[in-house]
Formats: C-alpha cells, sequence, structure tokens
C-alpha cells in the first residue's frame, strides 16, 4: 500500500488541486490494469458466448448489451469437459503435477538439510556441482532421458514424468531450501543432539515444521511450474489421451480446432482455472517465493 | 527438546517390527512402481473389479485396451497420489531405520548418504550424464545406457555442427531468438520497471498489481490461445472478430493475417511473452523501489528534482542489482522459449526458434544428432547468463 504522506493537513482548495495533478497517475494505471486484462476478458466473454454469435461479431460487441441473458451458454463447457476430454486431462494434470510437486521438496528437504548441518566426504564439493547443475538447461536432458526411459518402458508413464521434473527442479530447490534451512539457529541442533535426537527425527520434527515458510513458498512454484509446464509432458508423456494433461490437450486442440473458438476458449480456460485459483488464493506466498529466488531458469 | 530421545530398548517389539516394517514398505513403493509403469495394469485392475461385481463384458472390454475408463482412471490416480507423495517418504523412512540398526560407526558414516543420495542419484540420472551424452552424440557418438552401448553415428562426426553453424535457415532461427532476446527481455524489464514506479503512487496498489501479475498464473500455452485470438484474421468482407483486427478495421485498414506475416509475427508473440513476463519483473522491482529511503527522493523533491530526473538519477541506480538479477532471468527464460512459438505459429512462417526447431529435429525428423546441436546451442547460449545469475544468488544467499 502506498501512503498518502500528508494529505489529511491540506485545505479542501489545496486538496482539490492535489486531486487533479494525481489524476494522469491515476489514469495511467488504471489504462494499464484495463489493457492487461482485456485479452483475458475477450477469452472470458468468447468461452460463454454461443458458437454461432462467435464468428458473426467480434466478443466486445456481447457487451454492448451485457443483460440480453439468451447470448450467453455453458454449453461449451459442457462440450469441452465431456466430448473433448477436458475432464480426463485436468485429471491427468493433477496426477502429474501434486507428486511432481511433493517429491522434488521432500528430496531437495533431505539433501538441503544433510548439505547444511552434517558431516561427510565431500560435502562442500558437492553442494557446489549441485547448485553449478542450474546452468544446464533441461534441453540438454531430453534425448539422452528418452532415450533409458524408452528402453526401459516408462516412457509415457507417469511415474517417467514426476521423475524427469523432480532432476530438472532439484538444484533450484536444493539451493532455495538451503538458504534456509542453514540458517536455522545452530543452538536449536545443539539441544537436541544432547537430548540424542537422531538426524531423522531432527529433520522431521525440527527442521521441516520450521521450515513451512519456505516449503509452502516453493510448493506452489512448482505447482504452477509443473501444471503450467508443456515441454516436458509432450516429451515424457506424450499426447495419447489417457495421458496427455492439460496443456497438451490445449495444444492439440489449436492444431485440430484451430479456428473453433468456442472450443478453444472454454478448453484454455478449464486449462487455466487451477492455477488462477491457487494464484488468487496463496498470492502472497507467491510472491514470496518469487522474491525469495525461487525462479526458473 | 522433550520427546526426541529415540527407543533404547534393544530387544522391545519396535527392534524387530520396525526394521520388518521398513522393508515391507519399500517392497510395496517398488510393486507399486512396477504397477504404474505398467500403462495396462490400472484397466486389469478396474476389469477385475468389475467381474467382482458381476459385469463380465464391460470387464473384457477394458482388458481389451477400450471401454469405460474412468473406473481405471480413478484407480491409477489413487495408486499414483499414494506412491508419489507417501512412497518417496517410505524410501527415506525406511532405508533410515535400516541404517540406524547397524550402530555405529555405520549408522554414522551412511545417514548422510540416504539424506542426499536420492538427490545425487536423480541429478546424475536427468542432469549429469544427459548433458555429457547430448554432448557426444552432437559430435555424432552415440552412448546408451541402457543397453549399454557406444555407437559412432555414421557420417556423422562435425556434419551435424555443420549444418548447425552454417545452413541459412539456421541463421534465420538463430536471428529470430536474438530478437525474442533483446526486445522480449527489454520490454518484459521496461515496462515492469516503469509500471511498478508508476503504481507505487496510488492507494490501491495492490489491487492493480494483482492486473498486472495475474498472467504469471497462466501457461504458455493457454496465453498463446489467448493471444491466437486476439490476432485472429478472417479475409476482408467478413465480420473480423479478433480484437486487433476489429481495431485495425474500425481505423480503416485492411485486415491483416498477423500471425502469417514475418517479421511482425515474431514481435506479435514477443507480444504474449512481454505480458506474461512484465508481472514477474514488477514485483521484483517494486519491492527493490520500495527500498529506496524516502528521505533521498524527498530531499530531491526539495531540490527541485522532476519526477523524470528522480526516477533517472537516483530510483534507477539505487535498484541497480534487482535489476541485473531480473533482467538475467527474464533473459535466460526468453532465450529457451518454446510453448509460444509451438502453439502460435509451430515455427511457420519465418518465425522458428530454437528450442522449437529441436523439439522438431527430435520428434518430426527424428534426427537426433542435430537436436543435440541445437541443445548444446542453447547450453552455450544459457551458459554465461546462468554462471552471472549463480554469481548473483550466491551473493545475496550462502554464507
Amino acid at each position: 500500500m502506498a501512503a498518502q504522506p500528508g494529505v489529511g493537513d491540506l485545505s479542501n482548495a489545496k486538496r482539490r488541486s492535489a486531486f487533479w495533478s494525481r489524476a494522469p497517475v491515476r489514469f495511467a494505471v488504471i489504462a494499464v490494469c484495463f489493457l492487461w486484462f482485456l485479452p483475458t476478458m475477450g477469452l472470458l466473454v468468447t468461452s460463454v458466448r454461443d458458437p454461432q454469435d462467435i464468428t458473426q461479431t467480434g466478443w466486445w460487441v456481447a457487451l454492448f448489451n451485457l443483460f440480453d441473458m439468451s447470448q450467453w451458454t455453458l454449453q461449451n463447457y459442457a462440450n469441452v469437459i465431456t466430448a473433448d476430454g477436458m475432464a480426463t486431462a485436468f485429471v491427468n494434470s493433477l496426477i502429474v503435477a501434486i507428486p511432481a510437486t511433493v517429491i522434488p521438496i521432500t528430496v531437495a528437504a533431505f539433501a538441503a538439510y544433510a548439505f547444511a548441518w552434517m558431516n561427510f566426504p565431500l560435502r562442500r564439493t558437492l553442494f557446489i556441482i549441485v547448485v553449478g547443475l542450474l546452468v544446464v538447461p533441461l534441453q540438454m536432458a531430453l534425448i539422452p532421458v528418452l532415450q533409458v526411459y524408452s528402453a526401459t518402458g516408462i516412457a509415457g508413464t507417469f511415474l517417467g514424468v514426476w521423475l524427469a521434473h523432480t532432476g530438472f527442479g532439484l538444484p533450484l530447490a536444493v539451493f532455495l531450501l538451503y538458504n534456509f534451512i542453514s540458517q536455522l539457529p545452530d543452538d536449536l541442533f545443539e539441544t537436541a543432539s544432547i537430548d540424542g535426537a537422531t538426524h531423522f527425527q531432527m529433520f522431521t520434527r525440527v527442521v521441516l515444521p520450521l521450515s513451512v515458510p519456505a516449503l509452502a513458498a516453493f510448493a506452489i512454484f512448482q505447482f504452477m511450474w509443473v501444471w503450467n509446464d508443456l515441454l516436458v509432458a509432450l516429451v515424457f508423456l506424450g499426447p495419447q489421451e489417457n495421458v496427455a494433461v492439460a496443456t497438451v490437450k490445449l495444444t492439440q486442440l489449436v492444431g485440430n480446432r484451430g479456428e473453433q473458438w468456442h472450443v478453444l476458449t472454454a478448453a484454455a480456460f478449464v486449462s487455466m482455472v487451477l492455477p488462477l485459483l491457487v494464484f488468487l488464493a496463496l498470492q502472497r506466498y507467491f510472491i514470496r517465493g518469487i522474491l525469495a529466488g525461487s525462479v526458473k531458469g | 527438546m522433550t520427546g526426541l530421545a529415540p527407543d533404547k530398548e534393544p530387544f522391545g517389539w519396535r527392534g524387530l517390527l520396525l526394521p520388518l516394517g521398513a522393508v515391507a514398505g519399500l517392497a510395496g513403493v517398488v510393486l507399486a512402481l512396477v504397477f504404474l509403469a505398467d500403462s495396462q495394469a490400472s484397466a486389469n485392475v478396474a476389469a477385475w473389479f468389475y467381474d467382482l461385481i458381476g459385469n463380465p463384458e464391460e470387464a473384457a472390454l477394458l482388458r481389451a485396451g477400450t471401454g469405460n475408463r474412468l473406473l481405471a482412471k480413478v484407480i491409477i490416480m489413487v495408486v499414483a497420489l499414494a506412491v508419489g507423495v507417501g512412497g518417496i517418504w517410505m524410501i527415506y523412512t525406511g532405508f533410515n531405520v535400516l541404517v540406524e540398526r547397524l550402530g555405529d560407526p555405520w549408522t554414522r558414516r551412511l545417514v548422510p548418504w540416504v539424506f542426499v543420495g536420492p538427490c545425487l542419484l536423480l541429478l546424475t540420472v536427468f542432469l549429469v550424464w544427459p548433458a555429457i551424452s547430448t554432448v557426444l552424440l552432437s559430435f555424432g557418438v552415440e552412448v546408451r545406457l541402457i543397453p549399454p552401448s557406444v555407437e559412432v553415428v555414421s557420417g556423422a562426426g562435425l556434419s551435424d555442427w555443420e549444418w548447425g553453424l552454417f545452413n541459412s535457415q539456421n541463421h534465420q532461427i538463430y536471428w529470430n531468438n536474438v530478437i525474442w532476446l533483446v526486445v522480449g527481455t527489454a520490454g518484459s524489464v521496461g515496462l515492469g520497471l516503469v509500471i511498478a514506479w508508476l503504481f507505487d503512487r496510488v492507494r490501491r496498489e495492490s489491487l492493480a498489481k494483482t492486473f498486472v501479475f495475474l498472467p504469471m498464473a497462466i501457461s504458455l500455452v493457454g496465453a498463446s490461445v489467448i493471444w491466437r485470438f486476439v490476432y485472429a484474421w478472417r479475409p476482408g468482407g467478413s465480420s473480423q472478430y479478433g480484437l486487433l483486427n476489429g481495431i485495425w478495421t474500425s481505423l480503416g485498414g485492411e485486415p491483416v493475417a498477423w500471425i502469417q506475416t514475418p517479421p511482425l509475427n515474431t514481435y506479435l508473440m514477443i507480444v504474449i511473452l512481454i505480458w506474461l513476463q512484465t508481472g514477474f519483473a514488477m514485483v521484483v522491482l517494486s519491492a527493490a523501489i520500495k527500498g529506496v529511503p524516502v528521505e533521498i527522493t524527498e530531499a530531491a523533491s526539495l531540490d527541485g528534482a522532476s519526477e523524470r530526473q528522480k526516477f533517472f538519477s537516483i530510483i534507477v541506480p539505487m535498484i541497480r542489482g534487482s535489476l541485473i538479477t531480473v533482467t538475467i532471468t527474464v533473459a535466460i527464460f526468453v532465450l529457451k522459449i518454446f510453448d509460444i512459438v509451438y502453439v502460435t505459429t509451430g515455427g511457420n512462417f519465418d518465425s522458428d526458434v530454437v528450442a522449437n526447431q529441436m523439439y522438431l529435429q527430435m520428434f518430426q525428423f527424428l534426427n537426433n544428432g542435430r537436436g543435440s546441436v541445437l541443445a548444446v546451442v542453447l547450453f552455450v547460449a544459457v551458459l554465461p547468463l546462468m554462471i552471472l545469475n549463480v554469481r548473483q544468488m550466491r551473493r545475496q544467499g550462502i554464507r
């Protein structure tokens, strides 16, 4: 929230002139918001219009007689969910995204704890290598990993795509969680080890509960990343009906039914609705995650 | 720290049950993984269920690979979530229990490896080895892990690199990536900076920010669909339902097939990226701007500095660190851009980029050698930026 310093002690006339001097800024802010929302609004409006109308007039025309209820319909959604298979794709996205969020965070948290608070040979070197792997773009891994997957038969399975997302997300996850876990106060660990706690107990009962803010920030980020990913899903899971995730399905629809906007707009919104809700509900954690540097390179 | 003391009875029932439970749990994870790796398995379980409730027709359909797969879907979802979420914990807990039973010094030596082992293993399999293998493959040496083999692809050698570096079609692709890099990065960061600065001076700042930030939650595929609709084109004479052509024709222009028109199409796709990435730049830069001490800007105002002067002479220099970080991060993202091009033009109409061409080489032309060359090109392009980024991050983060 921007503070408004000193507005209270101004006289009325001064306040009025302050209002007008601020008008251009306010207008610019509203214009930016409007501009940013406009494309999405086109999608939303079109997705509830009658397919006949969509090709006859622009979506903005429908807004001129907003309360003519006969032009609105939910039939497009009913169609994409059933006939076009967006419901299956949605479930597939969930099956992919939830474990592909939990697994990398778990693996990374254990590793970050070990790098921060355990003694073992090559600890420092290994940690630098792990963080150094941030420089490898995932394109470098596609061909060899796919060959291994094809040879072992896990190409096109959910397990394959979980592991791929885990592998590609680990360097960043370890790095961020290490930054958090290594900052926890030393006394915590001294007291606990005097009490005879094992590392596993320390980790599950002390470190994890204290790390919830960091874990949550990364979890939201990883979930959105996996849900919105196209490339990894396309390569390791493929376009078959029983495994295709929402983004892959939507891409197929663009290919097959490129100009049928009643299908595309509704399908696009179905694929977007969950991340949008997660984002709106947990915006604060999401922003915290971004400021902590949890940004996919 | 009470309640943390380990169980000290050596011969208690837990002493026997815990390791057994750990072994059983690990075996369960392996079994469930086998189940998941078999794409027909869940359908078979569903068929067995249909047999149980006396519906052999449906069961037979499922076994044949057709029929109503909803039940199969639900079964696989339950197993998948249980394995994915519970299994990973089972693995760590199980191995930890087993290692703790070994007793010192082995416990002390091995527990750290239980903690970091899975991480190192996954990174080796998914990043270290593939990166080496991709570089080798780009030079025509194919190393396979399963089954282990080394093969020199006949006639390859440097020919894939020759194609990668000297083919004129590839020069177009690299040039497009340069345009993406420069315009996309400058656009996102510049707009993000101006918007952060602008929004800083109104009361409903967080609401306004949500509008600009919202596209961050939208997938690149979803954004591409949204903007394909904005750029939609119909032949002259028919009604234009695409927003851009609607505005354009109402201003008296002839309808334009925007995404089929090079080089305009590349810039219009960059607009999609800017629409998505500006929110990110805005959030980071906004936090930085709020870190600029008010005293400094107020002192400048008293000295008669204009808003413009304050922006360029105070705010921009003071948030330089954040500006650099954001620019590098966006630049890396832009260099690897794939989804927007894949969905919007498919790389046609002279709009191809490296990551899309790499995908096409892999799956359409089935030419892994050339795909590897493009992957390495991307790696080399990203490498300096990434090193800068890691350095910047280390300066902020690691002790």
